[in-house]
């Protein structure tokens, strides 16, 4: 439904931008028009639009124009993308219309790639149109001459702004957004997003602190996409997420279709899927890996081919959720389950960038429950209910952050920057006292004991405003900047041979010299490790010790979870189903019964001399995962002798010695007091978070390249501070942080909260003689999943234990030197 | 079991693990604290107090509560073995100047400590003087019947000796967790033991530097668990995955 060129009135889309369009056979769409007329107007906007239908044109469609009739110097417009590729990607995309209209627009790239000389020529002469990233952002803002560059700035354009909304990038950009607007008040701001659940949420965090609302404009959306579930011939799995039972039904779509995204959920997943593809590739057929462990250039490579048209197929991970867009996909396949709506959604829109044609995938489903959770995605789009996460409140850490980027920029007062960071959607709400506390923690650690009171890194002066202490605090904070903590990694590089990217330390810690693992589509064969540098070699055998990485498995959405349990629940919709689930749903109803869509279902019954547990929650793995360290403990105390726990998205299996039998009791709500505070004390997600957030908020210091401290050494420090942090002052404002993630994120505990609220006094215990069929699947978990529950001491006593036995059967050279017993006390 | 002492007829705590070291028997304690029973002696290697306001100069903030952990595990081990004799085995001080940045509470709390035992420091490299004013004799080493209580190893192979400096830790892998913990190193006659600070870091025990101090027969480590200790031989252990600077 575009609009012929020549009826829009000249003074949204002057002559020469007509005949642009015009001469490249395009006629504008009516959103990009709408976002002239927004602009025009001096309105802020927030465009939501699925791809391809020319939404970053759009974005700066408004600052060309201006740009055009009155030539400025200065810096005018500020794009500001999640990725720095697309960020790149769009400068180039721009220089095209800029070239042909012969516009006097200098439009340029700053990222952390961008050169110190480049940095410093673009401070003394900016260029018109900035692309930049939230990072880039906060540090130009941290310059004292912030005041003099961003002075003439007329338009903020954040791209991608769904992926940045909820995060700690977010915050940051939030913050930032809060100091341009004092800044530059008269500058517009511009959000482009995909389809979302929410809008409203994004432009309300957009316009925050605006005088005057966010005009919503929604791009113009193509047709229905067409969404089938795969479900192969041969048998569907009970269990498992890799999906490799369908790899001949994927390669034979594969060789369908003109270009192919195959979206898998882990980065395990994706080279297993990767190679039982090239197993099977008798056409040769041009299939490429893409995810974050491989090595940049060997992505570039990947994303260069690509857009070129090189590749039929490329097996990706969330790697390739945002970016470039690329005309030619034409089909997407999604092999394990969706997990959420709106990211099935985003990924879908990845094929098929024209219109006019709707965009087609496939769901491959890896086990009976997924096929619910993909018949439960593919409704949900249906009815157009998608999900996201609910807003929380701006992280502390990033707060920390960014007190000590202004202090960098200029002495401040508390007052003045107080009102600031609340002109940021996320921090709103904030309190003075939280406020305060981070101010304090920036200053000099904000500790109750005031030893530190000789030391600061910020310091009040007679006129009552803070300033830095010298300019080592602004080096400090420049190489601290940003929120993206990541996790200690290793190179993985051939014996005497090429470097294949890099892997998680943890991961490689799990691994005995001789194990083997896929990586960057290849068996490989761990020999050791040297300094930062794992070696392997390759490996002749076929079936590798897979890689388990924990990270990059989103949980369930509540939304969708809450879709599944309807599903479950209601027996007419059973007839679309494969006969197969069908089958195992009734035998259910027959054999327990099947969950309802309010309450909990738990089961117990004994098997193999143990007594299992199972509680389908739908909660989603992590918050699973926390319930199973609370439940295992209160059954320790309760003398139940748990043995171990394994948890699904659906599903949490508790197996003890003796059999539970108060379960109301077991699932009280007082499980998040005194437990949770004990388990916090112990868990290792929740150190990693703190991790996280003392590198964030400027506790500990980020490693950079080149430097003599390993990741592994700032992990091993943080914990220390973490078991003295805790035991000396709990209140302190970085262990609230610590507290405030841990609602979310690994460990759920919100959602957690939320369902043991929801199903109190709604709990129904069924005491089966023998295990369900629902219940086979996580059973089946057991086993390939390590299993979790176990106290340190419990394991090192087993190794212990097994090494005693395997030491009295051995000649011992010391004997006699040492013996190992506990002295009793008699 | 119970030892017989010069002082009477002692019980050992229960999570304690008796060692022969050189011939002497000993007590190790989870803490990483060691006993002799029938010296009454309580030795803790590498305290590092102050070590966390020593980051102040750099513009970091540490929490302050490190040298108020370690007293208090001093305070706790103390009252588990009731010792006469105690001896800190070098770099009991962060750094020269740590003395100047304690608590006074904290300051008070340990002069208390010092003056209510037989108190020796044994001078290591971050505190070849300790801080005057606090109390306690201060040596180079300590020898006494079969043992020799240093900081640094001496460079020859020496029966008897124990020593801190090094901070060993060492890790496991049980059941594809791995775990890893301090631990003290040894062969039956030459000891390294664990730091006992709150913020002590840690070498691996598999470092060459450790190594080194053992003849071809190997060594072992005693890991620290959280109410006992666990014995592996050398080669049960994992590497780190990363070297390893001794914060020594």
């Amino acid at each position: 439904m575009n609009v012929s060129a020549s009826t829009i009135p000249a003074e949204l889309l002057p002559a020469p931008f007509a005949a642009w369009f015009a001469q490249r056979g395009w006629t504008p769409h009516p959103h990009q028009i709408a976002m002239l007329a927004a602009a025009r107007a001096g309105r802020s906007a927030l465009l939501v639009a699925p791809t391809g239908g020319g939404k970053t044109l759009a974005g700066f469609l408004p600052s060309l124009v201006e740009l055009a009739e009155t030539p400025g110097t200065g810096l005018h417009t500020l794009y500001v993308s999640p990725l720095k590729a697309l960020a790149i990607d769009i400068h180039r995309n721009l220089e095209c219309p800029i070239r042909e209209m012969g516009l006097n627009i200098r439009a340029e790239t700053r990222t952390g790639d961008t050169p110190a000389a480049k940095r410093a020529r673009q401070r003394r002469s900016p260029p018109q149109l900035l692309m930049t990233t939230p990072e880039s952002v906060a540090l130009m803002l941290a310059d004292a001459k912030a005041d003099v560059l961003f002075a003439s700035l007329r338009c903020i354009i954040v791209d991608e702004l769904h992926a940045l909304i909820g995060t700690k990038r977010g915050d940051l950009l939030a913050l930032d957004l809060a100091r341009l607007a004092r800044l530059a008040p008269g500058a517009r701001r511009v959000g482009l997003s995909a389809t979302v659940a929410d809008p409203e949420a994004l432009a309300g965090w957009l316009g925050a602190g605006l005088a005057a609302p966010v005009e919503r404009i929604v791009g113009v959306g193509g047709p229905a996409p067409e969404i089938s579930i795969l479900v192969p011939e041969t048998r569907l799995p009970w269990s498992g997420h890799m999906g490799l039972h369908a790899i001949p039904d994927i390669y034979a779509a594969i060789r369908n279709a003109g270009t192919t995204l195959v979206f898998v959920n882990t980065r395990a997943q994706a080279e297993l899927v990767f190679q039982a593809l090239w197993r099977i590739n008798d056409d040769n057929l041009p299939i490429a890996l893409h995810h974050g462990s491989l090595g940049p250039e060997q992505r570039r490579k990947v994303e260069a081919a690509m857009a070129a048209g090189r590749l039929r197929a490329v097996v990706a991970t969330s790697s390739l959720d945002l970016g470039i867009d690329w005309g030619t996909v034409d089909l997407v396949i999604q092999v394990g389950a969706p997990k959420g709506v709106t990211r099935l959604l985003q990924r879908i829109g990845r094929s098929n960038h024209r219109l006019d044609r709707p965009s087609r995938a496939i769901l491959v489903p890896s086990n009976r429950f997924e096929v619910l959770e993909c018949r439960a995605a593919i409704e949900a789009i249906r009815d157009g209910e998608l999900d996201g996460t609910p807003p929380r409140p701006g992280a502390l850490d990033v707060l920390a952050q960014h007190i000590l980027g202004m202090a960098c920029a200029g002495p401040f007062r508390a007052d003045d920057l107080y009102d600031e960071v609340r002109q940021a959607a996320p921090y709103a709400a904030l309190s003075r006292k939280d406020f305060d506390d981070v101010l304090a923690f920036v200053a000099n650690g904000g500790y109750a004991l005031s030893t530190y009171d000789r030391f600061r890194r910020l310091f009040r002066a007679a006129d009552g405003r803070w300033h830095v202490i010298g300019p080592r605090v602004a080096r400090q904070y420049r190489l601290n900047v940003g929120t993206i903590v990541e996790a200690p990694m290793l190179t993985v590089t051939l014996r005497r041979g090429r470097r294949l990217g890099e892997i998680e330390e943890y991961f490689v810690q799990g691994l005995e010299p001789g194990d083997t693992f896929v990586f960057a589509g290849q068996v490989l064969h761990f020999e050791r490790v040297q300094g930062t540098t794992v070696e392997v070699t390759r490996a002749s055998s076929d079936d590798p010790k897979v890689p388990a990485y924990a990270g990059g498995r989103l949980p369930l959405t509540t939304q969708l979870a809450h879709r599944v349990r309807n599903l479950l629940h209601a027996r007419t919709a059973w007839r679309d189903l494969p006969d197969e689930v069908r089958q195992w749903l009734r035998l259910q109803a027959w054999r327990s019964q099947v969950p309802a869509p309010d309450g909990l279902l738990v089961e117990t019954f004994p098997r193999g001399g143990k007594h299992f547990l199972v509680a389908y929650c739908f909660e989603g793995r992590n918050a699973h995962q926390t319930l199973g360290m609370l439940l295992t403990r209160r059954m320790e105390r309760a003398g139940l002798k748990p043995l171990g726990f394994v948890a699904t998205d659906y599903v949490i299996a508790v197996w003890s010695l003796r059999p539970a039998r108060d379960i109301d009791a077991l699932f009280d709500q007082d499980m998040l007091g005194d437990d949770l505070e004990a388990w916090m004390a112990e868990s290792s997600m929740l150190r990693r978070t703190f991790r996280n957030v003392a590198v964030i908020a400027g506790l500990i210091e980020r490693r950079h390249p080149g430097q003599e401290k390993t990741g592994r050494q700032v992990l091993f420090s943080s914990d220390l501070i973490y078991d003295v942090l805790r035991t000396h002052e709990p209140d302190h404002v970085l262990l609230r942080a610590t507290r405030a993630d841990a609602a979310t994120g690994l460990t759920d505990v919100r959602r957690l909260s939320d369902m043991l609220a929801r199903v109190k006094g709604r709990i129904t215990h069924r005491r089966l003689d023998r295990v369900s069929p629902l219940a086979v699947p996580v059973l089946l978990e057991i086993g390939k999943e390590s299993v979790q529950g176990t106290a340190i001491d419990a394991l090192l006593d087993e190794a212990a234990q097994e090494l005693i036995a395997e030491a009295t059967a051995m000649p011992d050279d010391n004997a006699g030197q040492m013996d190992l017993f506990e002295a009793d006390e008699k | 079991m119970a030892f017989r002492g010069p002082f009477g007829l002692w019980s050992a705590p229960r999570m304690s693990t008796r060692i022969t070291l050189n011939d002497e028997a000993l007590l190790a304690d989870p803490t990483g604290a060691l006993f002799w029973p029938t010296e009454r002696l309580l030795i803790v290697a590498d305290l590092h107090l102050e070590k966390g306001s020593s980051f102040t100069h750099r513009g970091q903030f540490l929490p302050p509560y490190d040298t108020r952990e370690t007293l208090d595990r001093l305070a706790r081990v103390i009252q588990r073995y009731r010792p006469v004799r105690i001896v800190c085995l070098g770099d009991s001080f962060h750094d020269a100047d740590a003395g100047s940045r304690f608590d006074r509470g904290d300051l008070e709390r340990l002069r208390r400590m010092v003056g209510a035992h037989d108190w020796t420091w044994i001078t290591g490299n971050h505190d070849p003087a300790p801080p005057a004013g606090i109390g306690g004799a201060v040596a180079p080493e300590l020898r006494l019947s079969r043992l020799v209580l240093r900081h640094q190893p001496a460079a020859e192979y020496q029966a008897g000796e124990i020593c801190g400096h090094f901070h060993p830790k060492a890790a496991i892998v049980a059941r594809g967790q791995r775990i890893s913990g301090a631990c003290f190193v040894t062969d039956g006659r030459r000891m390294v033991m664990p730091a006992f600070g709150a913020f002590a870091g840690g070498l691996d025990a598999l470092d060459p530097a450790i190594g080194a101090l053992f003849g071809r027969g190997g060594y072992r480590v005693l890991m620290l668990g959280r109410e006992r200790l666990y014995l592996f031989p050398r080669d049960r252990l994992v590497g780190f995955g990363a070297p390893r600077r001794a914060s020594a």
